[in-house]
């Protein structure tokens, strides 16, 4: 079974949030990167653009396949995991940490009341 | 229940993620799919490939058969174990599959695909009418395909005296009996290497050793990326039973002499040619960041419009690499449209990689 640190939220769709100081940091499981296999190209989004909750922010794609990475919260992208780009193995290897795509400045907390604890998103994935 | 080949308890034991590929539960990796490619291409990897179709035909029609039911031409054959690639058309000239055939002195060994083995079998029958043979089924035997720079010796190392010499024997495309196996030295990733045929019980001891030998096991997904960067066509996705070998870059397989060998789909292939294809196969290399991906459009500005039949991402080049189907007036360049954007790509003849090394 694969790691659901109990400190993050969590969309169905396989993005992990962190929220800190008012800033969501956010990056996708390591249920999502294990079932995409290696990856080898993630695509963030722009520093400076604003996005809505549910807004694709991004992409990633494996040997397999492509899949969008959608924000669980709005507000102004303020930086994005650049480190990615030359090695997007990254999020194989440390999903949660090293891992991470991009940091948004969030203009409403409460938005993440919308998103999944790790138990929801646990029984979510058992279910699949 | 999916099928399962006698290596099924091998794979979980090693690890695997399983999937279902063409009814049969199959490994997609055992764990890193991008290591297992690189393993191939640089040191020794095996694949269980016993979900494909082993079909002996015997009899003393056996040749003539062939030379009727497969483009390429069987009479070629004249060293005892020697293979050939060819496609199995239909009338309109379409492939019905692609496949290989070992000429084992007067009895051929046929190896099909798996996900189209019911129809392969039924059209091999029904167009046996007429002619004095017995198609014969495998499922008895496993097939283990070891790949790479030092899968021949590797192998050598682990089946003994007898087994060693006929491997050392083999000259590229060529496969024997050796003992109750039959070794070939084919494959499908554009490597040196082996494809083994063993009696379904001796096949999990037979794989431990190659284990214990320094062989590692390699999902179906290496397999993809390995015979992509090798220019080999995927049935299903580069060609089917709508898509003309001429335009599938399998015009190599087609013997066109004798000139009055009739063959199943010659007469449209043919006309096909008198009118000039209006398709052919080419390679697609993408330098910048993203992915090709099969069913991806091709533009070619003032030429036309064509289609990515497979695409991935090479890990052996470090970027992406594509078969498409494009107007026969594309030249050395088009574009991609990926997720709405349209991305610059090289125009190349495959193979992309050979013997781990870039070749185009």
């Amino acid at each position: 079974m694969s790691e659901i640190p109990t400190e993050l939220r969590y969309l169905s769709s396989h993005e992990w949030v962190r929220l800190e100081d008012g800033v969501a940091t956010v990056g996708i499981t390591a249920h999502a990167q294990e079932a995409m296999g290696d990856l080898v190209y993630v695509e963030t989004p722009e520093v400076g653009t604003t996005l809505a909750a549910g807004d694709e922010a991004g992409v990633v794609e494996s040997v397999k396949a492509a899949s969008d990475i959608y924000t669980p919260v709005a507000g102004e992208v303020i930086e994005v995991n650049a480190d990615l780009e030359d090695a997007p193995e990254t999020v194989n290897t440390d999903p949660y940490g090293a891992g991470w795509m991009f940091k948004i400045q969030v203009a409403d907390a409460a938005e993440l009341e919308n998103t999944l604890t790790a138990d929801e998103y646990q029984a979510q994935i058992e279910d699949e | 229940m999916a099928n399962r080949t006698a290596l099924y308890d091998s794979h979980l034991q090693a690890g695997a993620k399983m999937v279902d590929f063409g009814g049969w539960d199959m490994p997609i990796n055992y764990g890193s799919q991008i290591e297992e490619h690189n393993t191939v291409r640089t040191d020794a990897g095996m694949f269980d490939v016993s979900h494909m179709t082993v079909v002996d035909v015997s009899g003393p029609g056996s040749q003539a058969y062939l030379q009727y039911l497969l483009a390429n031409d069987v009479a070629k054959l004249k060293t005892p174990g020697k293979a050939l690639y060819t496609g199995m058309l239909n009338e309109d000239g379409g492939v019905i599959d692609d496949l290989i055939v070992y000429n084992m002195e007067g009895w051929y060994r046929v190896v099909v695909n798996c996900a189209t083995r019911e129809k392969d079998l039924a059209w091999m029958n029904a167009q046996s009418a007429g002619h004095d043979v017995t198609i014969t089924e495998r499922p008895d035997f496993s097939m283990i395909a070891v790949q790479g720079p030092n899968a021949i010796a590797k192998t050598c190392a682990v089946v003994g005296e007898p087994k060693a010499a006929v491997i050392q024997s083999l000259s590229v495309f060529q496969g024997l009996p050796a003992q109750d196996w039959f070794i070939a030295r084919t494959g499908y990733t554009g490597e040196d290497g082996l494809e083994i045929m063993v009696p379904n019980e001796q096949a999990p001891g037979f794989w431990q050793q190659l284990v214990e030998g320094g062989v590692a096991p390699c999902g179906l997904g290496a397999r993809d990326t390995l015979r992509l960067e090798a220019g080999m066509n995927l049935y299903g996705s580069d060609m089917d039973e709508t898509v003309s070998p001429l335009c599938a870059g399998m015009g190599w397989t087609i013997a066109w002499s004798p000139e009055d060998r009739v063959f199943i789909g010659r007469k449209a292939l043919e006309q096909q040619k008198a009118d000039g294809a209006a398709f052919k196969q080419v390679g697609l290399v993408l330098e910048t960041r993203g992915v090709l991906r099969g069913h991806q459009k091709v533009s070619v500005l003032n030429v036309g419009e064509g289609e990515i039949t497979s695409g991935t991402f090479s890990p052996t080049l470090g970027y992406s690499i594509a078969l498409a189907r494009v107007p026969v007036a594309t030249a050395d360049s088009a574009q991609v449209e990926i997720r709405g954007k349209l991305h610059e790509v090289k125009v190349v003849k495959p193979p992309f990689v050979r013997n781990g090394k870039q070749v185009f």
